[in-house]
C-alpha cells in the first residue's frame, strides 16, 4: 500500500519535471543555432493570422453584449456616461486576454495536438531525432515563440474590436451619450491598465503552447493516444487559462 | 558453432554491443545482449514479437539509454554520449522506419532532400542532383511531387529508404522494412535493400520477422529470444545451429510469443 503511495508520488512527480524541462527546453533552443525563422513564420501563420477572424467575431460579440449588459446596469444608476469605462475596463483586463486565449486553444491549440500526436504515433518524431535535428527545436520552439508573438496582438485585436462593439450597442443602439464614453475611457484607463491585458496574454500565450506541444508530443502511440492528448491539452490549457488568470490579477491588480 | 553469447567479437565490427541491458518496469527486455555487425554486410536481427528487437534497434540508433552495457559504432562509444556528439555519430547512418515516417505535410521531393536542406549548406542543384541519384536508386524517379498520401504503402517504404540513403551514411538500420507489405512487394524491398547496399557499399542492420525469406539476402542472422541473442552468424551457421527455439521459431510455434514475458528481480 506505501509502497504503492511512494510509486505514484515518484511517478506524479517525475511526469511534472518532464513536463517542465520540456517548457525550458524549448526556451533554451530558442535562442541556440541553427535559427530557422521560416519556422515560426509558419507557425505565426497558423496560430496568428489563421485565429485573426475567430478571436476578432467573438471580440465583436463580447463587446455588443458588454455594451447591452452595461447600459441596463448602468442606466439604474443614471451613470450611463460610465459605459465606455466599463466596457473597455473589463475587455481589456480580463475578458480580452481570456477569451482570445481559449479561442486560440480551441482552434489552434487542439490542431497543434493532434498533429504532433500523430507525428509521435507515426514514428516521424523519432525520425527527426535520427536524422540528428533535435526534434523539441524543430517542432516546439517556433511553436512557442510563434505563442508569445500571436497572444498580445490578437488580444489587442480582441479588446478594439470588442470596445467598438460595445460602442455600437451601448451608443449606437440604446442610446447612451456619445461623448462620454470614449472621454471615460482616456480618463480612466492608464498604461498599467493595458500592460496587465499584455501581461496575461503572454503569459497565456506561452501556457497554451507549452500544453498544447507537451500532450501532442507525449501521445501514446495508439488509437486512442492522439485523441486523448487532445481533449487533455485542450481542457487542461483552459483550466490553466483561468486558474492562472486569477493568480496573474491578484498580483499585478 | 553460432551459438555466440561468449563471442569476443569479430575485428571488423563496425557495430559491437555487449552485455546490453534495459528494463521497462519490471520487463526486462534486454537482458545482456551481445551482437557484431561486420562492415559492409546485411545483419537480420529475427526473432518473435516482443522479443526485444525493436528496442534493441532504437538502442543502436540512440533514441534510447541502456540501464547497463556498452555500444560501440564505427569504433565510437556511443553508450553514454549526449546532445551533439550523439547527433554526430548519427550523421554516420540512415534509418527505415516500419511505417516509414515520411513527414506527411511534405512531398516526395521535399522528404528526401530534407537531410541535406536541415543540416548541410549545400546548393539547390546539388540537393537536386543528389535527390535525383537516389530516387533512381530506389525505382522512383518522376514521383517526386507526390504526397506520401498519395502512394501506396511499398512506394512510401521506397521513399523513406531514399530519405535514409541521401546522406550517403556508412550504416543503414531498417525496423521491419515490409511489414504491411504482400509477398512480391516483400521481395521486391529485400532485393532493393540488397542492390542499394552493394550500391553504396553500407553496412546494413535489420530487424524483420520475415523468416525464413530473410536468409536468401541476408549475410548474417541474429536470432533474439527472451532479451538475448541466442543465435548470432552467417545464415549456414545458424541454420546449422540446431537451437531448439530456433527451430520452434521457424515452425511458428516459438515460446515466449504468449507466454508472459520474463520477470526480473524486483529491485
Amino acid at each position: 500500500m506505501i509502497e504503492r503511495l511512494g510509486a505514484f508520488v515518484i511517478d506524479r512527480v517525475t511526469a511534472l519535471g518532464a513536463f517542465v524541462i520540456f517548457l525550458a527546453e524549448a526556451l533554451l533552443y530558442l535562442l541556440a543555432p541553427p535559427y530557422k525563422p521560416r519556422l515560426a513564420i509558419r507557425q505565426l501563420r497558423s496560430i496568428g493570422a489563421e485565429s485573426f477572424f475567430l478571436v476578432g467575431l467573438i471580440g465583436l460579440f463580447t463587446g455588443m453584449v458588454l455594451g447591452l449588459q452595461g447600459y441596463n446596469t448602468l442606466s439604474r444608476f443614471g451613470s450611463e456616461g460610465a459605459l465606455g469605462t466599463v466596457v473597455a475596463l473589463v475587455l481589456v483586463r480580463e475578458l480580452g486576454p481570456v477569451l482570445a486565449a481559449l479561442m486560440v486553444t480551441a482552434r489552434a491549440g487542439s490542431a497543434m495536438a493532434a498533429e504532433l500526436g500523430s507525428m509521435q504515433a507515426t514514428e516521424q518524431i523519432d525520425a527527426l531525432s535520427v536524422m540528428a535535428i533535435n526534434p523539441v527545436q524543430y517542432l516546439v520552439s517556433p511553436r512557442v515563440l510563434a505563442g508569445i508573438v500571436s497572444f498580445p496582438l490578437l488580444t489587442g485585436l480582441f479588446d478594439v474590436i470588442g470596445i467598438w462593439g460595445g460602442w455600437a450597442v451601448g451608443v449606437g443602439l440604446m442610446g447612451a451619450p456619445n461623448g462620454p464614453f470614449f472621454n471615460g475611457i482616456k480618463q480612466n484607463m492608464g498604461p498599467h491598465d493595458i500592460a496587465i491585458g499584455l501581461y496575461k496574454a503572454l503569459v497565456f500565450g506561452v501556457v497554451v503552447m507549452w500544453v498544447c506541444c507537451y500532450k501532442g508530443y507525449n501521445a501514446q502511440r495508439m488509437a486512442t493516444g492522439v485523441s486523448r492528448a487532445t481533449t487533455e491539452a485542450v481542457v487542461l490549457s483552459s483550466v490553466l487559462i483561468l486558474v492562472w488568470d486569477y493568480f496573474l490579477t491578484s498580483v499585478l491588480l | 558453432m553460432a551459438t555466440t553469447n561468449q563471442n569476443a567479437g569479430a575485428p571488423d565490427a563496425i557495430i559491437s554491443v555487449r552485455e546490453l541491458r534495459r528494463r521497462f518496469g519490471r520487463q526486462q527486455v534486454l537482458d545482456g545482449v551481445n551482437l557484431d555487425c561486420p562492415a559492409g554486410q546485411i545483419t537480420t536481427i529475427v526473432g518473435p514479437s516482443g522479443c526485444g528487437k525493436t528496442v534493441l534497434l532504437k538502442h543502436l540508433n540512440l533514441l534510447l539509454r541502456p540501464d547497463s552495457g556498452t555500444i560501440v559504432i564505427d569504433g565510437v562509444d556511443v553508450t553514454a554520449l549526449s546532445g551533439r556528439l550523439k547527433n554526430g555519430v548519427r550523421e554516420k547512418f540512415g534509418m527505415l522506419f516500419q511505417a516509414g515516417a515520411l513527414f506527411d505535410s511534405m512531398t516526395v521531393f521535399d522528404n528526401v532532400a530534407f537531410p541535406l536542406v536541415e543540416l548541410t549548406r549545400m546548393s539547390k542543384s546539388e540537393i537536386a542532383d543528389r535527390v535525383e541519384e537516389v530516387l533512381t536508386a530506389v525505382g522512383l524517379k518522376g514521383m517526386e511531387q507526390k504526397y506520401p498520401s498519395e502512394m501506396s504503402g511499398g512506394m512510401q517504404k521506397r521513399a523513406a529508404l531514399a530519405r535514409a540513403l541521401i546522406r550517403r551514411p556508412k550504416i543503414l538500420m531498417l525496423d521491419e522494412p515490409t511489414t504491411g507489405l504482400d509477398p512480391t512487394r516483400t521481395h521486391q524491398i529485400h532485393e532493393l535493400v540488397r542492390r542499394t547496399q552493394q550500391q553504396f557499399g553500407l553496412t546494413a542492420v535489420m530487424v524483420s520477422h520475415d523468416v525464413p525469406a530473410v536468409f536468401e539476402f541476408s549475410d548474417r542472422i541474429a536470432f533474439m529470444h527472451q532479451g538475448r541473442m541466442a543465435l548470432n552468424g552467417t545464415v549456414a551457421e545458424v541454420r546449422a545451429a540446431n537451437n531448439e527455439n530456433f527451430e520452434l521459431f521457424l515452425a511458428g510455434r516459438a515460446s515466449g510469443i504468449d507466454e508472459p514475458r520474463r520477470r526480473g528481480p524486483i529491485e
